[in-house]
């Protein structure tokens, strides 16, 4: 059973379900564990980062852009609910969201009709954020666009998305973003209760993504993902499309930030353009370098981890934060390449071995003490071959 | 542009880096079950020619054909399914997989992306792992990390990990650089049984070497071919003696 656990990869996943669904729910406080949940949402796109990042070795430094539009879907159906003719009756248009008719927009724009549907709405939270993904890294892959310049597109696109969210704001709620969001097919998500509920919905939506990358990991695609990372033209020359598995990646990466981005929104209660522009989205790939690219799990505590610095530290020293975040990018890069999760592996792990080794054979020397007790074990007679060489 | 019945026909093929021509209207053709060398001083495009035919490089003009299909426009992974094979000249392996995980990924099935998330190491899969292994002097090697294999091995195991793919064009650049003598036979024996069902070009500048193997020798100089036939024929050349033999 352990050695299966650990085989699979499986048992540091068991590990942080009983981290986050028992040990936290218990020791935090309600506002301490929605904070969590909130970090969470965030542990969705640094672990798409590993799969993109550590395995495709591609950086993306634009997963706000996908993290956001997965928020924004989520926001515009709770915001349509929100907005029922009976609450906005004070507007001059009732039952359109708000901020539409503070910008003088009188009737609901087309590509708004889609988010009315709860089941429209949950394919689009990974639709749309794999759609623009696969269109971006089709165009960019196909034409061997890579590396550096791949990540200063992604950038461009993340300022695209935050400038063109903020200007169109009789559609999108502008740089407020989408507030008052209030229930989710009537059940308030404000309540207690609820907030308790969607933290484990984010919870098991996030095993069950570590689950399905792992998976991914131990297939050929896995295989292949780090071959390519190291000997890409040997992978072309043995009959793959190199770029149709980067794109994969990216199409996954943005796909599992879409969902992170849907359950922020649930659990925070408002989506706006600051979690999508350049500035999250490079604090995104820090969660993944402290925990550790290659570690999916490592990455999830790097989301936490990192999360909760930045919460404690804003608290007390709101000046110093963003200093500190970048020494600690800096400082786990240099020193720490695979982050906490590689100090785990190359030096805790070693560490722990070589203790228990030297523990075993304490024991094993008093061990064999105590059964040659009270008889001490006979001289060596000195060997003939050593004695005849002495001789000649 | 003819239709042949050789292995692999190249036409009249010029490529041209800012005005220099690496390769300037050449035209070889090499028949199935051959093996063909390809000599010549540094810089004579002999490399350049086996990246045109496998697509890492454009050819600017010109035709290839492979099996009577055109293969100019094709994408590089596409050529390989239709049956070219590459070996580089610097031995290229994954150095942190195990030997049995090198050839297993260059087994020619699930080459698409859900394809390889569907992919399972059957026991046909396996046999032929094995095969290619006792092939190539690594079955006993199977289970090692291919980054501790030496030199020679890491060569032998490229050459497997193309012998899983059944070619029916082999590449080889340079396959003994870096050989001792003893692998230097032991790969010249391997190179005249896998040549039985397929056609194979060798990049080689060993003599002795290119002697034992070789069917018909090529010999490229400035991007042209200077002459072509058996070692001896070439070797008596005058034009090649100038250029080549006879520094």
């Amino acid at each position: 059973m352990i050695a299966l656990l650990k085989r699979s990869g499986l048992g540091s996943v068991l590990l942080l379900s009983l981290l986050l669904m028992v040990v936290l729910p218990l020791s935090l406080d309600l506002f301490r564990l929605n904070l969590v949940g909130k970090y969470l949402t965030y542990a969705f796109v640094a672990i798409g980062l590993v799969m993109l990042w550590g395995w495709g070795g591609v950086l993306s430094l634009g997963q706000g852009v996908f993290f956001g539009l997965g928020g924004y879907a989520m926001a515009m159906f709770l915001k349509l609910e929100a907005s029922d003719p009976i609450s906005t009756k004070i507007q001059s248009t009732p039952g359109i969201p708000d901020f539409m008719d503070w910008n003088q927009i009188t009737e609901l724009p087309g590509w708004w009709l889609p988010f009315k549907s709860l089941p429209l709405t949950l394919i689009a939270v990974v639709a749309v954020p794999t759609l623009l993904a696969f269109i971006i890294s089709f165009a960019m892959f196909k034409r061997r666009v890579g590396g550096v310049y791949f990540a200063i597109i992604t950038q461009a696109v993340a300022l695209i998305l935050s400038v063109l969210i903020v200007g169109q704001q009789g559609y999108t709620g502008g740089v407020n973003g989408m507030t008052d969001l209030k229930t989710l097919m009537g059940w308030d998500i404000r309540d207690d209760s609820s907030k308790y509920i969607l933290y484990y919905v984010c919870c098991v939506l996030l095993i069950a993504s570590i689950c399905l990358c792992l998976w991914i990991q131990k297939s050929k695609l896995g295989t292949l993902l780090l071959a390519m990372r190291d000997k890409e033209d040997r992978v072309r020359f043995s009959g793959y499309d190199v770029a149709m598995f980067r794109v994969f990646a990216f199409c996954l990466a943005a796909g599992l930030a879409g969902v992170g981005g849907a359950m922020f929104t649930l659990q925070v209660g408002f989506m706006s353009p600051s979690f999508v522009g350049i500035v999250p989205s490079i604090e995104m790939v820090i969660y993944a370098a402290v925990g550790g690219r290659m570690s999916l799990v490592g990455a999830v505590m790097g989301a936490l981890l990192v999360n909760a610095g930045k919460t404690l530290f804003s608290e007390t020293l709101p000046d110093l934060w963003l200093f500190m975040m970048a020494a600690l990018f800096i400082g786990v890069t240099m020193a720490f390449p695979d982050g906490l999760a590689g100090l785990w592996e190359q030096k805790v792990k070693p560490w722990w071995a070589s203790r228990q080794a030297a523990r075993r054979a304490v024991r094993a020397g008093v061990a064999a003490a105590q059964a040659s007790w009270p008889l001490p074990p006979e001289p060596r007679k000195p060997e003939p071959g050593i004695a005849a060489g002495q001789h000649a | 542009m003819s239709n042949t019945d050789y292995a692999l026909a190249v036409e009249d093929l010029t490529v041209s880096f800012d005005g220099f021509k690496a390769i300037d209207n050449l035209t070889l053709y090499v028949d199935k079950n051959e093996l063909r060398v390809i000599i010549g001083p540094n810089g004579a495009g002999k490399t350049t020619l086996l990246d045109l035919i496998c697509g890492r490089t454009r050819a600017s003009a010109g035709s290839i054909k492979f099996r009577n299909v055109e293969m100019t426009q094709l994408p590089e992974y596409t050529r390989v399914r239709r049956g070219i094979g590459r070996k580089f000249q610097t031995p290229s392996i994954y150095e942190n997989l195990s030997v049995f995980q090198n050839l297993e990924v260059s087994f020619p099935k699930g080459r698409s992306v859900f394809g390889a998330l569907a992919f399972r190491c059957t026991d046909e899969v396996r046999e032929r792992v094995r095969l290619v292994a006792e092939d190539i002097g690594l079955l006993d090697k199977l289970d090692t990390e291919a980054g501790l294999l030496s030199h020679g091995q890491k060569q032998w195991l490229e050459i497997g990990m193309l012998l899983m793919q059944e070619p029916e064009l082999l590449m080889l650049d340079e396959p003994i650089a870096g050989m001792s003598a003893r692998e230097r036979e032991l790969t010249a024996e391997l190179l005249q049984r896998i040549c039985k069902n397929r056609s194979v070009i060798v990049i080689e500048h060993d003599m002795e070497f290119v002697k034992r193997i070789a069917h018909k020798v090529t010999v490229m100089h400035q991007g042209k071919i200077l002459a072509e036939g058996t070692m001896d024929k070439v070797q008596n050349d005058p034009k090649v003696i100038d250029v080549y033999l006879g520094h």
